[in-house]
Order: C-alpha cells, then structure tokens, then sequence
C-alpha cells in the first residue's frame, strides 16, 4: 500500500476518534457544571480543555470559560483543531483523497457526518448540546461500522485500527492524567458525594459508567476504576486494550509483509508492562507520572510507526 | 442563425426513430415527478461525491456540474459512422505524432509546415528520437464533435493529452439506470461498463519492455485541489489502481519506484494526469513540486510509460486541427469520415482579412485557449464586445482561429418550463494501445441557458447521459 | 591536440537532504573533430541510472544518491584527441529539425537592443551573416566576470553591456533567431592557453544552424569559431537548457552551496 495512503488511513481513525473525544468531554462538561460544586463548575470545564490540550487557544480567543463558548469551542469551532467539527472535517478530507482505499459505505459515513455537519453549522447553535454530542456519538459509530462491517481485511484496515487504537489510548491517558488527583487515595473524601460524583463524571467520559458497575458490581472505589482504566482488558478504552489492539494491528502487517518490525517489537514490550501491572504498583509510581510516561511511550511509538510505515522513506527492502 | 436540428424532432417532422420510446416515458413525467427525481439525482451524486470546479477558478470544489436527465440518443447506425470516424482520427494522429518526433515525413512532404510543428510550444523537443511502446503518444483520444444535421457531424477539437470526463460519462449512465430502469427494459442501450476493463487493458499493453511479468500502472495526479481530482480517484478505484501524487514516486536507477508500506515497488506505466511542463523539474519547469525528478530520463531510456506521451500535445493545438483532415490521407491513405469545421487561420493575411469582415457572424477562438475562455461568439456578443475583441485580435492576430457559428443540434432538456430544445456537443473516448477500443457511449454536454452554444461545464453547462441503441 | 579534462563540482548542505537525483550531459558529443581516449564521471555514493543518447544527440546520464548526504563530489577525468573543424558540426547524429531551434526562452528572448543589434548586423549568405552577428554581439558585450548572474538575460546583458560566456552566447542566439537562423547554446570545455586571453575553462558558445553546411559554433566571448581547444558536451534552447549537471534534493531545508574546479590542460604538449 502507497505509504501515503496508508498515512490518511491512520489520520482518518485519528480524527474520528478525537471528534468522538471532543463530544464526550462536552458531555461530562455540561453534565458536571448541572451540579453545584465546591470550587464552581468552572474548574471544571478547566480541567475538560486542558484535556483537549487546547486551553491557551480557549483563552486567546474568548477569555475565560463560559459554558456556552465552551460548547461552539468543543463542537464548531474551527479555530480548535480538536472540536468536532474540526476532526469530522479533517477526517472525511483524509478520506477524499484514498477514496480508492475505502468502500462506498466507508466513504459515505465519512462523507454525510460531514454532510450532515455543514447542515448543523448552518442551523446556528442553538440545539441542546446532548443533542449535539448524540449526534457525533452516532456519526462515529456510523464510520466506524462501516470500517468493521465492509472494509478488507488488509494492510489499510489495520493502519485504521492502529490509529483508533493510538488515539484512544492517548485519550483515555488524558482524560485520567487531567483529573488523576479525584482518584488518589485520599482518606477525607472517601464516599463524599463530590467524590463520587467526579468518578462518575470520568467514567461517562469515557462512555462506560454502566459498563464499569457490569465489570466490577459492588462498590465504586478510586483504585477500581484506575483499575478498568487502565488495566481492563474487557474496558475498550483501557490502556491495555488500546495497547494489545496495536500489537496485533502490527502483528497482522508483520505477517502480510513477510516482516517484523521495530514498531512491533516496541509495541508488545508496553503490552507485556501493563499485563505485568497493578494498580498498588501504579499508585506507588505516582499515578500522574505513570500517565505521563505512558503518554510518552504511545508517542514514541506512534513516530516509530510513521518512521517504518508511513513516509515512504524505507529503502532498501523492495 | 438558422433554426437547429433537434435531434428527437428533427426539422419539424415527427419524433426520430431513436427517441420514440423517450415520448411515453416523457409523457408519464408530471412535474412532481420530475422534481422528485430531479432531487434524487442530485442527492445521489453528492452522497457519490462526483463533483466538479471550475478550471483555474479554484472554486467551490464540491460544486455539482447539472446534470440533465433527459438522455441524448443515437441509433446504432449513426453510432456507427461515428465510430469509425473517432477511430480513423485517433490512428492518425498517433501516427502524426510518431511521425513528427521521428522522420517528419509529413513536413519533408510538404504537406503541414515545419513551423507549425516545430515551433509549436506543445512540441517537446525532449520527446524527439525517442519512439513509446507500441508506438502510441495518445492513449486517451477525446474527440468533440457537434452536429447540425440528421447525418451532419464535425469535430471541433481533439483531446490528445488526458482528456476529462469519462467519470460523467460513467456516472450519468449509473445513475440514469438507477433511477429509470424501465427505460432500460424497454431501449436497449449498449452498456459503456467496460471502458475501467478496456482502459486498464489499454494501459497495460503499453508497459515498457523492461517490465516483467504483469506491469504495475499508476494514476498521478495533482492532488485533491486539481479539478479533476475526484475523476482521477475514480478510475484509479474502478480500475484498481493506485492513485499517486509526485511525492509518492521517486526515481532509484533506472527505474521509478512507488513509496509504500512494504517499502519501494517498481512502477511500469504511469497514467498522468498532469501536464508534461511539472511532470519532471530535471527536464520541464524547474519550480515543479508536481512531478517527479529525473522521470523523463527513465522515460526516454525505456524505463517506464507515460501516458500519454510527453509531447503528445502537439496533435491537438488547434492550429495543427486544420490539417487532421490532411494527416488521415497522408498516413492512413482514407478520406476523413468526420470533417473538421471550415476554419481561418488569422495568422494568414487573407484568412484575417475575411475574418474582420464578418466578425459579427463568426466564433473566434485562442489558439492554445480552452475551457471556452478567451473566445468571442460573434452572433451573441454585443457591438461593443465584438469591438473590443476586434482589437485584441489585430493586436496578435497569429493567436485566433476562426470558424462559422454553426447551428448547434438541440436536445430536449428539462428546464423551469418543462422541457425545451438545447444545445449540445458530444465527446467519445478513444484508447489506443496494443488495440483501438471505443465503448458505444460518450459525454454528451449541453448548454442549459436558453440559446447558450457554450457547453463548457465552467460556463453553465450541464451534462446528459449518452444512449447508443443497438441495432 | 591532446586535452585532457579534470573537472569536480561539490555540493554541500547545510542540512543534510534525504536523497538526490541528477541528470548529466557531461560526456563529449560524438563528432568529427574530437575523440575520447578516456572519460569517467563518477558521483560519491551515487547509483548509475538511465543511459542513453537523446534527440539532440547529447549522452544523458541518470544518477541517483540515497541520503542522507551534507555533499556529494561529482568528478569528471578524461582525455579527448581533438582536430580543428573550423567550428563545423559534422558526423553529428541528431534527430530534431532545425527549425525547432528558432523558438525563444526567456532568457533568450528578444528586446529592442538585441533587435536593433540583429538589424546592423550584414552579410553575403547565412554563413556571413552569421559571422558578422557573432563579431556584433562581441563588440556590444565586453567579457568581465561578476557583472552577471545564471539568470541574466540576453536583453539585460546587451543593456549592460558587459558579461560572460553565457551572456555572448544567449545574445548570438537570440540575434540569430531575429534573422531566422536556428541557433542553439552549446556547453563544453575550452583550454585555457596561456596567451593571457581571459578563459573559462567550463565554456559555453552558440551554434548556428547554416543551410548547405549545418551546425556552426560561434564563440563570441573569444571572437572566433570552436577549434582543436574545444570539446563540445551537449546543446539547448538555453544556459538552463543545455546545463551538464541537472539535480534536485529531497528534503533540502538548508542552504545548498557550490564549488566547482575545472582544469584543461594539453597532454600532449
């Protein structure tokens, strides 16, 4: 496959799954800042912008955080690389130039959430915001079907795979690493409602609140859920599941090319540290430098990959 | 000007033969209908994404070209003569060119001067001593056609380098069946499906004779910005083909190699579909980011095929049109079966005279313009605006062309009104390869604005799905 | 005469570039009046690519070097027997017309000057008027290095009034087309004698195309025809046209600078 076509492949998953970010952080924003809460819900919406990595371009352009500039930055606004109209933007032009990479049904996801996106710009903004975030809910399920469901199995959907799964785990790192302090241990606020409450915020970011209760029953406990965010393997969002999905994206190209490679080497050895992992071992590490170290090794890898795969700028093995 | 030849009418007499079954259909389309389907059309080629922008306009480019529903039809017997026609051109211009970068037959005969060859800026001196596989420069001939009467054709223009818009030739076809297949139950219209298979094939047969085993053929093309992008991705899908751009190709030894995840893959045949002046910053303009450096030189030792040919563009500037007619005697030893349209070149003195004179009456063209700028329709143009152009062309007269207005055929279209006669043109594909191969189909455009002879799709035209009936 | 050829051009990055391809014309044309005893062109780490003689009649050879590189050295050494031919282009295997050569570039194309220049110009036949043009572009355009750059136009130079090679030789062709006659640039060697006559041992000169006799050089920039001290490599419309050494670097982001040594010596002397 053409390396640049297998690198808008990656940047198509990439972006999907950013614009499926962005719509959850819009969720739990506007879901927190419905509770009173001791430091207002401004921190809030703070910690849901430094989780975008876009709070200097926020503050450039409208100052301090208002709910509802909050919700065009999240969602429409163009100027934020990461909003969701952004990503859907970016994504469907990814799309447009390895049209012959993709399957009408693939395309045409691609192609009416973008659609469809130009029609809620028209509209103004002046829908309720869940309405907004089901919607790019459901236009990311829409492609990602389409990907799982008509796409060959070849070396272009396991660049796709590799990108969701890269971007999901630099995401769920993210989003934990933003609001890691709610999960320390820390005896005064043990079954606090606000405690509670901000887990259960985190975990509806993350679009499994229900499936954590499936997963562990009993009671919510900051450990377990650093546990199922991390070392879950039943979590689709967990570190460890994003992790294994590289690998054995990588190890399918490994075959197909008759090649192992750097990338996938790298790839099992973070898998092999998470499956060795706990989460006493994480708390005692620190959970924050945890999570910046593995935001720093999924980095890493992601430029290996590009490296091997993605510019074309391998010789010598034709 | 006199009244056009419609072609389901005729000058006034009953419906044509080809058009007969298109009355009852026509009746049974009331106004909601129409709309409705009109809508679907439209909605269809969006969510395709078969869109179009303007040449050099930059543009929205998700414009829609309109697409008209009522399709334009031929009988297999007009069909027919056509056919050989665009495939008699098509051999002798290949054969013009092959010619022209060799011996020079034609010029040492006396029969086309050298100047007009020679100093000809489509003529690439890079191209000269070097013969491409099979012989064959144009890969992909368009040849536009218009009619004026039941068995009155005449081609306006050839398309030698990499004409466009098979895609809507392809398409309109796809959708009309889609939308109307009771039509199709009751006409029996030749399918143009296998142009993807045909060109494919065309492509192949030209791989250079290094290539070993199953040539490996790309698609370059400009990126996603060019116009014709979308027609570019399309075909490279159809045909299974990778789409490449410049970047994506490097030259190592002698050959051209593809940058792909498994590392570098030899590349025996290039469809390109950008100009020769980017394809190579070595040989062509220096400032290309388009090409590929050091390409011409793997061309012109055998090492890899360009289609078309560096220099193929020399066969169709329009000041060499006007000895096509003389190129098929030379070469072919036939009479030429579609005629060229009467043409003065401004560049001779009493051409120029005649041509001053009757301004007013006449279409004058730039000889290296397209896209239907920089022309003047003498019959449409205000006094001033012949004026004006009056001046421009005194000024350089070497640079006009001009020919009658002809009276352009009309088809039915459906327009605010219901549906009235318009003007069109027609463009078939040629592919020229180991075989001459023409699919019974062909774009057909139509000028939308009421009495408009411009069927340019940067100008208002729109495009119609091309029948031809079998016999 | 027995030339022989020492030619190196090293090209340095200031960051280096990923790979780089080149095309070259750097073999001598295969004509009366001189023969190749030896001749090698080497690249350092680079892979021999298309070889092949090309319409005009010029060795093309195709180089490719994998990065990444901060310089490459592109050496020439040869030796070339060569006899006087009055500047006559003979046993030349070419397949353009030579009305091909009538048409203009940029840097050759025609102002006022070079018109008014072309005019005063006389002579009996093609050949006179050819020579007549090549002693009018002499005397208008005096031989002093620096005054011009590679892409000084022929207009500009004669407005100056002073240059190089490039410039004599860009002016004659341009003044030969006003008069109809094909002409081209040619790019070679020349030996540098030591008569105190200013040389560039990298030469440049025009050919003029001349009905009954053919291809003619013209030196202006030395006032006289190609002799025994010339080694012609290859032809173009222009100084880029017709340039030895072609290349272009991927990834370049630095500055690229240049260094060239040509020596010409006689060996047989």
């Amino acid at each position: 496959m053409l390396s640049r076509t297998a690198d808008n492949l990656f940047w198509i998953a990439r972006y999907m799954e950013r614009a499926d970010t962005a719509a959850r952080l819009l969720d739990m924003g506007c879901r927190i800042s419905l509770i009173p809460s001791a430091q207002g819900y401004r921190s809030e919406w703070d910690s849901v912008l430094q989780a975008t990595g876009t709070g200097d371009l926020f503050r450039r352009k409208y100052g301090e955080p208002v709910q509802r500039n909050l919700e065009s930055w999240l969602f429409f606004d163009r100027d934020n690389p990461s909003s969701v109209a952004s990503c859907l933007t970016a994504a469907r032009e990814n799309g447009r130039i390895v049209r012959t990479a993709l399957t009408a049904q693939v395309w045409d996801a691609l192609n009416t959430a973008f659609q469809e996106l130009r029609q809620l710009e028209r509209a103004g903004p002046s829908r309720d915001p869940s309405e907004l975030t089901d919607w790019a809910a459901r236009q990311s399920a829409m492609v990602r079907g389409a990907i799982d469901a008509t796409l060959l199995r070849d070396d272009g959907y396991n660049f796709l795979n590799i990108g969701y799964h890269l971007e999901r785990a630099d995401s769920t790192a993210r989003l934990m690493d933003v609001k890691y302090y709610v999960l320390l241990p820390r005896l005064d606020f043990v079954g606090s409602g606000l405690d509670n409450y901000q887990w259960s915020a985190l975990l509806r970011a993350m679009g499994a609140g229900r499936a954590f209760h499936w997963a562990y029953g009993g009671e919510v406990t900051a450990a377990r859920i650093a546990d199922f965010l991390i070392l879950n393997r039943q979590n689709p969002r967990s570190l460890i599941t994003c992790v294994a999905g590289i690998a054995g994206h990588l190890d399918l190209l490994a075959r197909a090319y008759g090649r192992e490679s750097a990338a996938q080497a790298r790839a099992h050895d973070m898998r092999a540290a998470l499956e060795a992992g706990t989460v006493a071992r994480i708390f005692d590490e620190g959970l924050h430098e945890y999570l910046s170290r593995f935001i720093g090794e999924a980095a890493a890898l992601g430029t290996l990959i590009h490296e091997i795969y993605l510019s074309g700028e391998m010789r010598g093995c034709g | 000007m006199d009244a056009a030849f419609d072609e389901m009418n005729g000058s006034g007499g009953g419906t044509r033969i080809p058009y007969a079954r298109l009355e009852d259909w026509l009746a049974h389309m009331p106004r909601e209908l129409r709309s409705l389907k009109q809508a679907e059309a439209e909605a269809l080629f969006r969510r395709i994404g078969i869109t179009f922008a303007v040449y050099g306009e930059g543009g929205d480019p998700d414009r829609l070209i309109p697409f008209d529903m009522f399709p334009r039809v031929f009988s297999g017997a007009e069909w027919a003569r056509l056919d050989r026609g665009v495939r008699q051109r098509a051999r002798a211009l290949n054969a013009f060119l092959v010619d022209v970068y060799g011996r020079g037959e034609i010029i040492r005969a006396g029969r086309i001067p050298a100047d007009i060859v020679c100093r000809n800026a489509a003529y690439e001196k890079a191209a000269v001593g070097f013969v491409p596989p099979r012989g064959v420069y144009s890969h992909i001939v368009g040849i536009d056609l218009v009619r004026t009467g039941p068995d009155e054709f005449f081609v306006l223009e050839d398309n030698c380098r990499t004409p466009s818009g098979v895609s809507y030739m392809l398409e309109n076809r796809e959708i009309m069946m889609r939308m109307f297949p009771a039509l199709f139950r009751e006409n029996r219209i030749q399918p143009v499906d296998s142009y993807a298979g045909l060109l494919r094939r065309t492509l192949a047969s030209v791989a250079p004779l290094k290539c070993e085993g199953e040539p490996r053929i790309v698609i370059l093309t400009p990126g996603p910005f060019n116009s014709a992008y979308y027609e570019h991705s399309f075909l490279a899908d159809l045909m299974g083909l990778e789409l490449v751009e410049g970047q994506d190709l490097f030259v190592d030894g002698e050959y051209v190699w593809e940058r792909t995840t498994e590392g570098p893959k030899r590349v025996d045949v290039i469809y390109r579909r950008i100009d020769d002046a980017f394809l190579d910053p070595l040989c062509f303009r220096p400032d290309s980011t388009l090409g590929v450096p050091g390409l011409m030189d793997v061309y012109r030792s055998g090492g890899v095929s360009l289609c078309s040919a560096p220099g193929a563009g020399v066969a169709d500037d329009k000041a060499v049109y006007t000895y096509v007619p003389e190129m098929i005697r030379f070469y072919l030893g036939e009479e030429p079966v579609l005629n060229n349209v009467p043409t003065w070149k401004c560049a001779d003195a009493s051409d120029l005279k005649y041509v001053l004179d009757n301004l007013a009456d006449l279409v004058v063209k730039e000889v290296h313009g397209s896209g239907g700028y920089g022309m003047l329709v003498g019959p449409k143009a205000s006094r001033a605006e012949v004026e004006a152009f009056r001046a421009r062309l005194c000024a350089d007269p070497a640079n006009y062309i001009a020919q009658p207005t002809l009276a352009l055929s009309t088809v039915p279209t459906f327009v605010d009104e219901g549906v009235a006669p318009r003007h069109v043109d027609l463009r078939p594909y040629c592919l020229v390869g180991e075989r001459i191969e023409l699919v019974p189909g062909a774009l057909t455009r139509v000028a939308l604005r009421e009495g408009s002879l411009v069927v340019n799709s940067s100008q208002g035209g729109g495009v119609k799905d091309t029948w031809v009936l079998a016999e | 005469m027995r030339l022989s050829v020492d030619h190196t051009t090293r090209y340095s990055y200031a960051s280096p570039v990923r790979s780089l391809v080149q095309s070259h014309r750097l073999t001598p044309s295969v004509c009366e009046g001189q023969r190749v005893l030896s001749w090698e062109i080497s690249v350092t780490g680079g892979i021999r690519g298309a070889d092949f003689t090309d319409g005009a009649g010029d060795r093309i050879q195709g180089w490719s070097i994998a990065g990444p590189l901060s310089e490459i050295g592109v050496t020439v050494k040869g030796e070339v027997e060569t006899t006087d031919t009055a500047g006559v282009l003979r046993g030349h295997r070419e397949a353009i017309r030579p009305e091909v050569w009538l048409r203009e570039t940029a840097m050759t194309a025609a102002d006022a000057g070079l018109g008014a220049l072309a005019a005063r110009a006389s002579g009996e036949g093609s050949l006179a008027l050819a020579h007549a043009l090549a002693e009018a572009v002499a005397g208008a355009i005096a031989y002093r290095p620096g005054a011009t750059h590679a892409h000084t136009t022929a207009a500009e130079a004669l407005a100056l009034g002073e240059g190089v090679c490039q410039d004599h030789a860009h002016a004659l062709i341009a003044c030969a087309r006003l008069r109809g006659l094909p002409a081209r640039y040619v790019s070679g060697y020349l030996f540098a004698a030591a008569d105190g006559q200013p040389h560039e041992a990298a030469h440049a000169w025009a050919e003029i195309f001349v009905a009954g006799l053919g291809w003619v050089g013209f030196d202006p920039a030395n006032a006289c025809c190609p002799d025994a001290r010339y080694i012609r490599l290859g032809s173009g419309f222009d100084a880029r046209d017709a340039a030895p050494i072609r290349g272009v670097a991927r990834g370049a982001s630095g500055a690229e600078s240049l260094d060239v040594a040509v020596a010409v010596l006689s060996a047989g002397q």
